[in-house]
Parts: structure tokens; C-alpha cells; sequence
């Protein structure tokens, strides 16, 4: 029982870059079977090839949008032609939207909520559908730390991830006797397009919050989510990782 | 025949001999045919007939003659 994810297959969302991205890496150096979701086919394809030639693994392109449900159903049916079989998933598509609650749009309310959660809810309904033919599987969800404490300017997002909290709390025991786990990482503030897009200001604020003294890599939600899909946490569901190094909000 | 082979599903999914399976049988009619078997049957049909449904489709498949009819939408001769 180690780390070693050769037998698995493993999809995940918002594959192409950032914490997404990290997480193929390092699944691919754990030897997994890929399925990388996003919503470019071409980027996607250079990130297949590229872990194929580096690591040695399978990796195949799934584009969707997870904020859509028919195009879920659409890649999930397409999973289900190709494969048949989901170890793990790893809902890790997400859009951060920042207003004050009185600069809201209810766009903005629904394109963010489509994302962050109900696409959760859509890749969890079909993923456990594969995972229960096959005896079980592990699903990690991603939410934030926002969502577990709130922060100025982050109603939506926040309330988007504290969602993805329950969807995760709810499933883990409906899901349990068909042993399929389902946990959820809430990483701080890490290193990524969307946080280096912050005012200087406001980047350096966030930095001394943080306890451990330094931005969050996207490799350190790689390897926490490596951890919830492999056999190393077998007895662990519904449970809601922080990986923030200390920090306070 | 895919006929057989519906039948056969619905009688191994809810562990009833096929000669208890008519297209009158409905969801929820009989113990054996509760929402866990529901989805083991799901699984079932799809392994058989290799497609997967909608979630629509899975929440309207209500008795033995709506299945046939639900998986004749996806060109399956049954």
C-alpha cells in the first residue's frame, strides 16, 4: 500500500494549468492513467503528449465544460466508451469572480456557482456511477479556505466552496457502502495565475497571514490530493483537508 | 436477443428468476427493486448494451416496458 497509482485511473478537471495542472504531474510520476479535463482541446493534447514522453504514462484529452451539464454528460458518456472504468476524480475546476456583495452580478452568481459547485455535483453523479462497478474509488473534491472561513469581497466564491464542503460531507456517507471515498482539500493562498493577478498590496497582505511564511505551491495540493486517491488513505471520508500552510483570514 | 438480454439483466440486478420480470414490473412495486438495485441495474444494462444513460433517463426508467423504451432511444434494438 503505497503511492504508487499504477492501476489507477484518474480523471481530473481543470487539467490544463495552475493547481490542475500540478496534480497531472504528479499522478503521472505516481504512474496513473490520465483523463485530463479541460476546455481546450489543443492545450490539452500538448499536456497528454508532454506527460506521455516525460513520465511514460497514458493521458488522454477530455474536453467538457464542467459548468455544463449536458457537455458533462457528453464527456462522461465518452469516458464511459473509452474506458468503462474511474478510479479517482479529482473535481478541481474552479473560477474566482472577487466583488463586493453590492457589485454582484447574477451573472456572475451563475457562472461561478456553475463552475465551483454544480459542476462538482454533475462529475460526482456520473464518476460514481463508474466507480461502483468497479468496488469503489476515491473522489477529491477541491473547496478553499474561503470556504470555510469567508473573506471580504468573496460571498460568491466563498459560498460556492463551502457548497463544494457539503456536496463532499453528504456524499461520503451516501457513497460509503459502495466504498467509494469522498474528501475535500481547502488549499490557502497558492502560487497561480489567479493569485499573481492580485493588487501588490493585497498579495502581501495575504502573504503575512500565511503562519509557514510563504505562498502555497501548486504542488503541495498535488500532493495532498495524491494522498486522498491513494490506498494510503483508505479509511479517510468526509473529511475536509486544509493545505494553507497556517494561514489565518 | 436483446430482448433476453433485458430481462436477463433486470433478473440478475434485482436476484429474481426471469420468469418474475414482466413489462408491468415497476420501481419500487417490490422490495427487491429498491433505489440501490435501481442503480446496480443501471450498471447493468449499461455493461450490456454498452452505452450510458442520462440521468434522465435513469429517474424516468420506471418499470420493465419503460426501459425498453428508454434504450430504444439510444438505437438499441430491444
Amino acid at each position: 500500500m503505497d503511492l504508487n497509482l499504477t492501476d489507477k485511473h484518474v480523471l481530473i478537471t481543470g487539467a490544463s494549468r495552475g493547481i490542475g495542472r500540478a496534480m497531472a504531474e504528479r499522478f503521472a510520476a505516481a504512474g496513473a492513467t490520465l483523463y485530463l479535463n479541460g476546455r481546450r482541446a489543443d492545450e490539452l493534447a500538448e499536456l497528454c503528449s508532454q506527460l506521455h514522453d516525460d513520465y511514460g504514462v497514458s493521458a488522454h484529452a477530455c474536453v467538457f465544460d464542467v459548468s455544463d451539464a449536458d457537455s458533462v454528460k457528453q464527456g462522461f458518456q465518452a469516458l464511459f466508451k473509452l474506458t468503462k472504468r474511474l478510479d479517482v476524480l479529482i473535481n478541481n475546476a474552479g473560477v474566482l469572480d472577487d466583488a463586493l456583495i453590492g457589485m454582484v452580478s447574477p451573472q456572475q452568481v451563475e457562472q461561478t456557482f456553475a463552475t465551483n459547485t454544480f459542476g462538482v455535483i454533475y462529475c460526482c453523479q456520473y464518476a460514481a456511477r463508474l466507480m461502483q462497478r468497479n468496488g469503489g474509488g476515491s473522489i477529491v473534491n477541491v473547496s478553499s479556505i474561503i470556504g470555510r472561513v469567508g473573506n471580504v469581497g468573496q460571498a460568491v466564491y466563498g459560498g460556492s466552496k463551502a457548497a463544494v464542503i457539503g456536496v463532499t460531507q453528504s456524499l461520503a456517507k451516501e457513497l460509503a457502502a459502495q466504498n467509494i471515498r469522498v474528501n475535500a482539500i481547502a488549499p490557502g493562498f497558492i502560487d497561480t495565475d489567479m493569485t499573481r493577478k492580485l493588487p501588490e498590496e493585497k498579495y502581501q497582505a495575504r502573504l503575512q497571514s500565511i503562519g509557514m511564511g510563504r505562498i502555497g505551491e501548486p504542488k503541495d495540493i498535488a500532493n495532498a490530493a495524491l494522498f486522498l486517491a491513494s490506498d494510503l488513505s483508505s479509511y479517510v471520508t468526509g473529511q475536509v483537508l486544509g493545505v494553507d500552510g497556517g494561514m489565518l483570514i | 436477443m436483446a430482448t433476453d438480454q433485458v430481462t436477463a439483466a433486470f433478473a440478475k440486478s434485482l436476484g429474481l428468476p426471469e420468469s418474475d420480470i414482466t413489462e408491468h414490473l415497476a420501481y419500487g412495486s417490490i422490495k427487491e427493486w429498491d433505489s440501490t438495485a435501481h442503480m446496480v441495474l443501471i450498471a447493468e444494462l449499461e455493461d450490456v448494451f454498452d452505452v450510458m444513460l442520462d440521468t434522465d433517463d435513469i429517474i424516468d426508467m420506471s418499470s420493465v416496458a419503460k426501459a425498453r423504451e428508454i434504450l430504444r432511444k439510444y438505437d438499441i434494438k430491444c
